[in-house]
C-alpha cells in the first residue's frame, strides 16, 4: 500500500516534514515559509548544558517547536502520540497507513541504515514521514535525503525507539484537519513578531543577540580555560551546528532571507527585501567566520587567526543582527 | 551566497552520499535551492569529531590489551556511545555498566548479559569475547 506523497528534499528536517505534510493536504508552502511562520530562527549558547562533552549552540529553536507553531498559526489540526510499547507504536503506525495518513516521527540518527556512517551520532531529534509499505518495507521520506528510502519493520522500530539523550519513545504526529483556506498573512506576522521578540528581549544571557555575544565573550577565554585541544573541539562544534546538513547555510540565516524575500510579495511589503539582502549578508559573515574558525581549529595560520578575532568576528555579527530585528520588530501590517 | 558559489568540496568522509540543500541568490537576487556535496571549514569540523574518538579508542585498545578495560569499552567508543547512552540501551543502571568496563567484572558477566552487550554494539556475542579481534580494527575514514 502506497499514499499518493510528493518527497521533496528539504535543507532541515523539520520544515522538510511539515513542508511535505501540508502539501500533500494541498497546502503548499516552501521549506523557507514554514521556517519563517514557525519561528524557527533564534540562537543559545547553552554553556551550562553539555552533549557529548561539549557546549551545545544552536542557531534554532528546540526540536518540534517549528512544527507546533506553523500548524498552530495556519489553523491546522495535529495529533501526536507517544508510546511505552514498541510493537504497539508500530501497529498505530500501520493502522493510521491503512487509512491513507501520512505520518511524521521523530527518530534517532545513529542506526539509521541509509544514512553514510559519518553522520551517525546519538542525535535524537531527527524527524521523517513514512508514508506506505510495499514489499514490507516502510516507504521513508527523509527530507534530507534526495530520493525516497525504504526500512524494514525492525529498522523503523530501532530508529523509533532509539535511547539515549532525549529517547524519541516512538513520538509521532500526523494531520487531523486543514481549514477550507489557509491564511498565510496573519501567519507571517505572527512568525516575524515572536522571532524578532526572542532574538532581542529574552532577559538571560545566553539567548538571542546576547547570546551570540555571550558565546563571544567565553569564546576569548576558551584557550586558557579549557586549553588548546579542548577550544578547538568547541569552537569545531560552533561549525558543525553551523554548517552540519540542516541548516541550509550559516546556521538557517540562508533559509531566513529567503523567508523574508518570500514574504515581501506576499505582504506586498518591499522593504522586506532589503532586510532579505542584509540577512543574506550577515549569513555570508557567518560562513566568513567558518572558514577563519576551520583555519584556527585545524592550526593552519596559529597566530593569524586567534579566538579573540574569532570573538570581535561574532560581536561584528550580532550588532548587525541586532539593527536588522529592531528594524523587523518595527513592521506593522 | 550566491549559486556561483556553492561549495562542491567533496568530503572524504561522505564521497556525495549525501547532498545538501543550501538556500543561495541567483543573479537576479532571487532565492533557489542547490544542492551541495559538502565545505571543507565543516568537512574539518567532522573529521576533527572523528579523529578524537579514534584517538580515544586508541588508548582504550591498548588497556584492553592490557586487561584492565574489557572489550565493552572499546566498542562503546567506537559505537560513539558513553556509559549513559549504553545505559539506556541495555536498560541497567550507569553505574552496572561502569563496573562492566573493567575486565575483572566482564570476565564475570552471564552468556545472557554479553549476548545483550553484543546486540547493542552491532556485533556477535563470539566477536565481544574475542579480545584478540580489538587488536586487528583499523580506523579509516573510508567505509
Amino acid at each position: 500500500m502506497k499514499i499518493d506523497f510528493q518527497h521533496h528534499q528539504a535543507a532541515h528536517c523539520e520544515n522538510g516534514v511539515a513542508s511535505n505534510l501540508l502539501g500533500f493536504y494541498g497546502i503548499r508552502l516552501s521549506e523557507p515559509m514554514i521556517f519563517g511562520i514557525g519561528s524557527g530562527f533564534f540562537f543559545t549558547h547553552m554553556a551550562f548544558y553539555k552533549l557529548n562533552g561539549m557546549y551545545v549552540t544552536s542557531f534554532r529553536i528546540w526540536p518540534g517547536l517549528i512544527f507546533k507553531r506553523a500548524t498552530r498559526r495556519l489553523g491546522i489540526k495535529v495529533n501526536r502520540r507517544k508510546f511505552k510499547s514498541p510493537d504497539k507504536a508500530m501497529q498505530e503506525l500501520d493502522t493510521l497507513l491503512e487509512r491513507g495518513i501520512p505520518v511524521g516521527m521523530l527518530v534517532g540518527v545513529f542506526h539509521l541504515p541509509y544514512f553514510p556512517k559519518e553522520f551517525r551520532f546519538h542525535f535524537n531529534a531527527h524527524n521523517l514521514t513514512v508514508f506506505g509499505k510495499e514489499d514490507g518495507k516502510y516507504l521513508i521520506s527523509d527530507p534530507v535525503m534526495e530520493h525516497v528510502e525504504t526500512m524494514t519493520y525492525e529498522e523503523l522500530k530501532r530508529v523509533r525507539f532509539a535511547q539515549g539523550t532525549y529517547p524519541p519513545k516512538g513520538r509521532m504526529y500526523w494531520i487531523e484537519s486543514v481549514p477550507q483556506a489557509v491564511n498565510v498573512v496573519p501567519a507571517i506576522w505572527q512568525g516575524i513578531r515572536k522571532t524578532a521578540t526572542d532574538m532581542l528581549t529574552i532577559p538571560l544571557p545566553m539567548f538571542g543577540i546576547k547570546g551570540i555575544r555571550y558565546l563571544a565573550r567565553r569564546m576569548r577565554k576558551w584557550p586558557k580555560r579549557l586549553g588548546e585541544k579542548e577550544a578547538a573541539l568547541n569552537l569545531s562544534q560552533v561549525i558543525r551546528m553551523l554548517e552540519e546538513i540542516g541548516t541550509g547555510g550559516a546556521g538557517f540565516r540562508f533559509i531566513y532571507a529567503a523567508f523574508l524575500q518570500e514574504s515581501a510579495a506576499l505582504l506586498n511589503k518591499p522593504e522586506l527585501n532589503t532586510l532579505s539582502a542584509e540577512m543574506t549578508a550577515i549569513g555570508d559573515a557567518w560562513r566568513n567566520f567558518a572558514w577563519h574558525a576551520a583555519r584556527c581549529f585545524k592550526n593552519r595560520d596559529r597566530g593569524e587567526t586567534t579566538y579573540d578575532t574569532l570573538a570581535s568576528m561574532l560581536e561584528g555579527i550580532a550588532d548587525r543582527e541586532e539593527i536588522l530585528f529592531r528594524e523587523l520588530r518595527q513592521f506593522k501590517p | 551566497m550566491k549559486l556561483e558559489e556553492v561549495p562542491q568540496d567533496e568530503a572524504f568522509l561522505i564521497e556525495g552520499k549525501i547532498r545538501d540543500v543550501c538556500y543561495v541568490v541567483d543573479k537576479d537576487g532571487h532565492y533557489t535551492q542547490a544542492l551541495s556535496k559538502g565545505w571543507s571549514p565543516k568537512n574539518e569540523a567532522m573529521r576533527l569529531a572523528w579523529d578524537l574518538v579514534y584517538e580515544e579508542a586508541e588508548a582504550i585498545r591498548i588497556q584492553v590489551l592490557d586487561g584492565k578495560l574489557s572489550p565493552i569499552a572499546f566498542y562503546m567508543k567506537i559505537n560513539v556511545m558513553d556509559e549513559h547512552i549504553l545505559a539506556t540501551y541495555m536498560n541497567v543502571p550507569r553505574r552496572k555498566v561502569r563496573k562492566h568496563l573493567t575486565m575483572k567484572h566482564f570476565r564475570k558477566l552471564s552468556d545472557d548479559m554479553l549476548a545483550r552487550y553484543a546486540e547493542v554494539l552491532n556485533i556477535t556475542p563470539a566477536e565481544l569475547v574475542d579480545v584478540e579481534r580489538i587488536r586487528t580494527i583499523a580506523f579509516t575514514h573510508e567505509d
